[in-house]
Order: C-alpha cells, then structure tokens, then sequence
C-alpha cells in the first residue's frame, strides 16, 4: 500500500480532512473519497469543465488539480451552491430556462456562471459566451444556457438593488 | 379530437430539474458501494493485428489486483447466434468481439484484457503488465480503399450479400443494397440540366459529455446487477445476457442517469466485462472508460464516400437522381448505409432514382448511431447537388425544393408511400421566416439552405401508473432520460388525466421493475413512452368511472369524464376527491399499459444559415443559424427547440471542425476534447428556431419525434453559404480551416471549382 498524506481542506464552508496517495487529483478525491459526485469527469485532462469547481474562489477544473493541493484551502463545488433547500437564483434560472439536458455538464456551468456572475454583474452575450468557453456542453447548443445566465444575472441584479 | 390542451404545449419545469441543478442526480460513474473494485481494460495499439499469445501472469501478481480476464474467460456461444442491438441485430460474434478481441484486433483500442484491482490506478498499472504478443497486419482506413481487390481484409470469413443474396465472395464489403424506381436512363434523358459531384466525409463521435461506465455484482446466487448509463437498460440485459451465454432472467440493469448519448449510448462495451470480473472477485466491480477510449473504442459515425447525380428540367421539375453511397462501418459490419440510401432523396417526388448502397468494414471503431445515422451524410451529398442545381436554373433554392417536395403519398424510392408528412410545410416556414426575408450583405458572406428527413420508429414501451390518495399520480416508466422525456412522457399522462404535469411524478425503473421498453433512441420515446402512458392513463381513467360509479350506484358507462371531472346523472366528482375514496371503493388503482405502436411520423427539418470566411485564415464564422422542424406536436416546446438547438450545433461542429485525424498506421491523432474541436459556446451564435405542428396521424396527440431530423441539414446549408460565399463548391468534410484555404487557393491557380 502506498503512504498517504493527511489533507486538512475546506469544502463549500466546512472544514473537511481526507488522506489520498500524491497521484490523486482533486476530482478523484472529491468524488471517490468525499462522495461529492456533483463534481463529473468527463474527459480528465482539462478539457470540458465538467468537474469545475472553486479554489479559493478561482475556477480550476478539479481533474488537473492534486488532491494534495488542497491544503489549507477554500474549494467550492456545485453541492454547496444552493442555500440550504433554497435553489440559488442561477440554479432557478437554469430550470426555468430549460437550459439543460442531459444535465451531466450542468454542475460545472452553474459553478462557473456563479464566479461570472459575482465578478461582473451584467455580461454581455458575447463576454458570456467567451467566460463559458470552459465548459462543453453537446446537447443544448448553448443557446438556452447563455439564455439562463441572462435571466440569472437580470435576477440578481434585481435583487441586490432591492436590498440597496 | 379536441386540439385544446391544458398540459401539452406548455414548459413546466422537468421533474428531474432539482436534481440535476444541485449535483444529486446519480449518473452511472456515481455509483458507490462497499467492497467496490475498479477495473481497466487493456486496448490494442495497433490498427489491425493477430493476437499471437496474451500472458496475464505479471498483472494477475500485482499487489492489489483481483482479477484479469481475456475473451477466453467467456464461455464458448453459437456465434452466428443474432442478438439485439437495439435499432438491429447482428450476430453474437461480432458483439463479443467487439467487447473483447478474439483472435485479431480490428482498430487501435479494440479491448484485449481487463483487471479488477482496489483502485483505478492499480488496475491501470497492472494492466500495462499483460504481455501481449502481435503480428501487426497491414491496415486500411477508408471505404473506398477497403472496396479495392488486394486490400487487407479484416474478416477472412465475410461474405459479401449482394442485392439480398449471400455470396461466396470474400471481402470488406458485408452488403451491397439498391433501391430503384422508374427507369434512371430514360430519366437523365429528360433532363435539360444534370449536376454530378463526389462528396466525402470524415467519421465523427456523438461527443457526449459523460464516458461510458459500468458497475457489476455478480450475486451468490448467480444473479447479476448492473448499473449503467445506457440509452437501453432492456439491450444492456439481453445483450449481456447473449454474450454471458445466461438468461435474460438472470440479470437486473439499472439506468442511471445518462450524460449523452446521441445513439451512441445503445450498444454493449463495458458490461459484460465488469459482470465477468465480477464473478472471479465477489465483488462489485465498477468500469469507467477513459476519454481517449471513448474516442478510439465506442461507435463513432461513418465517414463515407458518396457520388450523386440530379436530373432536372428548365422549369425546375427533378427528373431522375442517383447516388452512390459507400459507408464505413468500422471493424463490425453494419455501416449506416440503409438508412442513408433510405433518406438520400426522401424529402423528393422523384419519377427516377437509383440507388447503390455499401457497407464497407474498415480498421475503425465499429460505428453506433448518431442522431439520425446515415442520413446527414447522404443530405450533405443531395443539398449541395439541389444547390448548384438552383444556381444554374436561376431558381430560388427553396423554390426549386418546393416544386419537387415529397409529399403525403409519394413514393419513396425505398418503396414505401409517405403518410401526412411535413415536408411542404417545413420548406414554407423557411421561406417565410424573418431569416429567409432578411437581406445578407458584405463580402465572403454567404447564406445557405437544407432540407432533411428522418424516420421514427416505434419499438415497445410500458408505463404503469399508480394513483395516490392525494390524487398525484406516480409515473413509472423504462426509457431512460437523456434529454427532458420524464416531462414529455409525463405530460401526455397529465392531459388525459386532467392533472398538471407536476402533480404526475415520473420515475425511470431497472428491468425487474417494468415491462419491456425499447431504447431511447429513433426519435421514439416521446411518440412510443409517450403512448404508452396515454394508455396507462385511459386504464385509470377506466378504473376511476368504476369508481365513482359505486359511489353513485349507477353502471360505469354511465359514468363520463373530461377534464378530470367525472359526472353521472347530476353527481359530479373531481379526481383528486376521487381518489381519496380508492382505499374505500376497491383498493388501489393502478392503471398499465404496454404498447408496439406502428404509425410513427417521419420528421423533416430545415436549415437556414449565414456564414462569413475570413480570406486570411480560412476561419468561418456562423452569423446566423435558423432550424425550422416538423415536430408533429410540441409536448414541451422548451425541450423541443432545445433538441432542435442541439442538432444544429452538432450540425455545425460537423461541417466544420470535427473529424477522426488518422494517421496511416491507423491512430487516432486527435483523441481529447482540446485536438477533436466540438463548437464550444464561442463559437455559435443564438439558434433560432421554428417549429411546424403537422400532427402525426399515428399518434393520439400528434407527436413526431424530435431528437434526430434536426441534425441532417446543417453540414449541407453551411457548405452552400460557403459555397456562395466564395465561388467554390465544398464537397468534404469537415470544411475545416485547412480546407477552405486550399479551396480558396485552387480557386485562385484554376478556374474550376474544386
């Protein structure tokens, strides 16, 4: 048996440890270890941004990530995007929007519009389209995604001046 | 029948909608359970080869590995035994050799051994410890090489079937086809106008998102589990089963959620390895195929060469066509030619056709569906000849479709007549629609149109409904969801019953649990599940009139319901009362239906689309894209146009990025998502979308399938703008950067068109 290493992490808020061998990525770990299977692989080298999650509060694609990286720092995945048994409005605005399929590259757009959303607003069509570039999705051409986010962003800026 | 619907034509939020929005949703590769192995497959690395020995010694010794298996390790089958891949049979040799190599290897990733271990890394380790010995057999990689006398053949014991009859002859060639309808000669004798191009096209992938996977137990008790992500649970058990030499009886399947499939989800790759290795632990054994597997390993879609020949006179009347289609099948036979050849000129009232079909094997993954297979290839061929054919009668293209539209009782060349078909509609809508009006100005900017059929088939589907006392109703069903059919097969139970569709709660069950349900694919489940609920529903509307009748005490015909509200004689009771007083009328009520519906429409859509090309780099850009679809009837628009934007983009991606880069000794040089470029969201514009109701005589509400006929015009209508973009006539895919600047660049050293 190869040694582990001993991860203290924290994971959508809570402080989580695990042990994993060097050559685990932090997908695998997430997924295997810590049973958060919101997080998909589809292809593990980088590529389709299915398993994007947050590295304190960067998007990273968690297959090109060490487990061991994890060390010390804030991961977020699409499990702790709802509140509690409230949808986050992006999440209401997939739904709505019907901006999804099969659903399997959904988790990784959700977390990915989330970061977009908090840094910039109000996108443009264009400057989602070129955010979203990460992330593959094959079954809805993309048109109903952009549409979500749109209404997403619409929603929370709504919100946000109402709470101003 | 009333066309008034309460439910149908609406956008309720799907019912699996929280669960795929927070993660929750199972998917196959999801699958955890105590005592779980991992296994790994070992792949060929040459194109084509014999398997001279397999020594599995190394691997078997190390630390942590559980298991290793090879093809010997399954038990000897009658291998000319059929068995059912879904859309078709083929026999059960070719099934097991696709699963494990036999004796030869037929492309780069053929599967040759397999090992369970503790972990997916150990069981990559070990397996690059079996030592295989292989006398590597010169390759070929394209149908019309594979076709020449002298080429490597792949099956030394493939006979072709000519026309129908077997023959002796040994060869790559598995079928030769023809169809033909009046007399081709006199045909082109009548035409004042003939146009005859060669076209090619590259093998693409569905390019799902989710790679194929598999979990096993093989039981104690010698039963056998399995959870999968298949777009057939039923296939996966009694292709197993064929494969395992056990019956059907013997294995339970559980759909998981499924992240793609596009027909590439329907055959067999992985399931009766994790069964086996199962078997030799006792343990459950989990599979997750490696990307570059899916690409090299799982069926992509045939690339082809294809020669067609349109007839035509001065006024624009189509008076003969011809096409030559030869497919590639891959290692297998079964090459996508049949529908092809079925769909070449379907959307055409054509006096005189002919047409020749071959389905070639090749030193290529053995070929799956890809949303309405064959027929975006042979419509690539057909569009681009209508197109020119327009050009040089100084007809308007959607003009020239419309006064040769197929029509209901056309004959199609294949044979059959057309029922009430969309075809005309469709190209109407084109026409009129605010993309066909608009002007396109600017240079190297051109616009192009397509017309494309695909069939929908039937196949069976049962739906069992069972009433709740709150008056909810729980929907259990087989076909596994790829794309919103929870909701559209939900919906059709909702209208009959009177309810909204949230109060129906649709579950997808395992094989134990639910009669026998075809895949999901054909463009069928919305039209087949779909029917099978609306008769699960009219048995609880039957029982539900019994009901009430006891309450009142009068006879059950007596007994009328509409809307959900059931009267008789001045009672008038609503469904959710009545179905809080079940337990006291007679106990539960469950309503079933299992159905082989014939009457599947056929589906015709159209592509509108404006291109601009960069001179400089050969890059096009999509300005504009509008698909218009005959969908029978919208169940829920929202996923229908979602399909319709789906296809189109797997259209464009097709037309111009995607394609199978082989290098000669037969590798796959493009094998991930950064080298094989699908469309990401850069790169497309909004879909529009236009969708024509022509309802479906066959079907209660009218639903045609909506999945496939979206795909077939998109690679022609974008070679067409290019084509009036530059003056040049594109006959290959893709129409790839690379390509455009050598057409651009023949152009410019030669008057001819390339």
């Amino acid at each position: 048996m190869r040694s582990k290493t001993h991860i203290q992490t924290t994971i959508n808020g809570e402080e989580r440890d695990f042990l994993c061998e060097p050559r685990q990525s932090l997908l695998e770990v997430l997924r295997d270890t810590l049973n958060l299977t919101g997080t998909k692989e589809g292809c593990n080298d980088g590529n389709c941004g299915s398993c994007t999650v947050t590295l304190d509060g960067r998007l990273v694609t968690s297959c090109l990530v060490l487990a061991v990286e994890a060390e010390g720092r804030e991961i977020g995945t699409i499990e702790g995007v709802a509140q509690g048994n409230h949808l986050h409005p992006i999440q209401k605005a997939f739904l709505e929007n019907a901006a999804l399929q099969c659903g399997v590259c959904t988790p990784g757009f959700i977390v990915a519009t989330k970061v977009l959303l908090e840094k910039e607003p109000d996108p443009s069509e264009e400057r989602i389209r070129f955010f979203l570039a990460n992330n593959l999705c094959r079954c809805t051409g993309y048109d109903k995604i952009v549409q979500a986010v749109q209404a997403a962003a619409l929603n929370l800026r709504g919100t946000k001046e109402t709470q101003a | 029948m009333s066309t008034q619907y309460s439910v149908i034509g609406t956008r309720p939020i799907r019912h699996d909608g929280a669960d795929k929005v927070t993660g929750r949703a199972l998917y196959g590769a999801d699958v955890q359970m105590a005592g779980l192995l991992h296994g790994f497959i070992l792949r060929s690395p040459h194109a084509h080869a014999r398997i001279l020995s397999i020594d599995t010694s190394k691997a078997a010794a190390f630390p942590g590995v559980k298991a290793v298996i090879t093809t010997h390790d399954f038990p000897a089958v009658d291998g000319n035994k059929m068995v059912d891949l879904g859309e078709g049979d083929t026999p059960l040799s070719y099934a097991r050799g696709n699963v494990l190599a036999g004796d030869k290897v037929l492309y780069r990733g053929h599967a040759v051994a397999a090992v369970a271990a503790v972990n997916a890394h150990v069981a990559e380790e070990a397996a690059g410890l079996i030592e295989v010995v292989y006398e590597v057999l010169p390759c070929v990689l394209h149908a019309v090489d594979a076709m020449r006398s002298g080429a490597p053949l792949l099956h030394e014991d493939l006979r072709t079937t000519e026309l129908g009859e077997a023959t002796t002859t040994i060869s790559n060639i598995a079928q030769h086809i023809r169809q033909s309808k009046g007399d081709i000669e006199a045909g082109f004798a009548l035409a004042d106008v003939i146009v005859e191009r060669e076209f090619h096209t590259s093998t693409v992938h569905q390019g799902y998102i989710e790679p194929h996977n598999a979990t096993a137990l093989w039981n104690n008790d010698g039963r056998i589990s399995i959870w999968c992500s298949t777009q057939g649970s039923f296939v996966v058990r009694d292709c197993t089963a064929a494969i395992l030499d056990i019956p059907v009886s013997q294995i339970k399947v559980t759909p998981m959620e499924i992240g793609g499939g596009f027909g590439g989800k329907i055959p067999v790759y992985l399931e009766p390895v994790a069964a086996l290795l199962s078997k030799k632990t006792g343990r459950p054994v989990k599979i997750v195929m490696p990307r570059q597997a899916v690409f090299e390993a799982t069926g992509p879609t045939p690339g082809s060469y294809m020669k067609v020949k349109v007839g035509a006179k001065k006024d624009g009347s189509i008076v003969a066509a011809q096409a030559y289609l030869a497919f590639e099948a891959g290692a297998y036979p079964g090459a996508m030619v049949v529908p092809a050849s079925m769909t070449v000129f379907a959307a055409y009232d054509i006096a005189n056709a002919l047409v020749d079909g071959y389905d070639v094997v090749v030193n290529k993954p053995s070929t799956a569906a890809y949303r309405a297979p064959g027929a975006p290839n042979a419509a690539f061929a057909m569009e681009s000849v209508v197109d020119e054919l327009a050009l040089k009668l100084g007809i308007d293209p959607l003009d020239l479709r419309l006064r040769n539209a197929a029509k209901e009782g056309t004959r199609r060349v294949d044979g059959p007549r057309f029922p009430r078909i969309g075809c005309v509609e469709v190209l109407e809508a084109m026409k009129n629609s605010p993309h066909y009006q608009s002007p396109l100005g600017g240079p190297n900017r051109g616009r192009g149109v397509a017309i494309g059929f695909w069939f929908n088939i039937g196949l069976p589907s049962s739906c069992t409904l069972n009433v709740c006392a709150d008056g909810n109703v729980n929907l259990i069903e087989g076909s596994t969801d790829i794309g919103g059919s929870r909701a559209s097969i939900a919906m059709q139970a909702a209208e009959v019953l009177g309810l909204a569709a949230e109060e129906i709660h649709p579950t997808v069950v395992d094989t134990d649990s639910i009669g026998y349900t075809g895949v999901t694919g054909g463009s069928r489940t919305t039209f087949a599940t779909g029917w099978a609920a609306y008769e699960a529903a009219q048995d609880v509307v039957r029982q539900m009139k019994e009901r009430a009748a006891k309450l009142w005490d009068v006879k059950p015909e007596a007994v009328e319901a509409s809307g959900g509200v059931y009267k008789s004689n001045g009672n008038s009771i609503g469904f959710k009362e009545l179905a809080g007083r079940i337990a006291e009328t007679g106990g539960p009520v469950v309503g079933r239906a299992a159905v082989n519906p014939r009457g599947a429409g056929g589906s015709f859509a159209g592509s509108i689309v404006d291109v601009e090309i960069d001179p400089e780099t050969g890059k096009t850009t999509i300005l504009r894209f509008t698909c218009v679809q005959d969908v029978g009837r919208a169940i829920h628009p929202a996923y229908v146009e979602g399909q319709m934007q789906g296809g189109s983009v797997q259209g464009i991606g097709w037309a111009l990025n995607e394609e199978y880069f082989m290098s000669p000794d037969g590798r796959m040089m493009n094998s991930s998502f950064l080298d094989y470029r699908m469309p990401t969201a850069l790169d497309v514009p909004m879909i529009e979308t236009i969708i024509v109701e022509v309802p479906n005589p066959g079907h209660p509400f009218g639903v045609r399938g909506v999945g496939e006929a979206n795909i077939v015009p998109p690679q022609a209508a974008i070679a067409n703008a290019m084509s009036h973009a530059t003056g040049t006539r594109f006959t290959r895919l893709p129409m790839s950067p690379p390509a455009v600047m050598e057409a651009i660049w023949c152009q410019g050293s030669s008057s001819q068109p390339s």
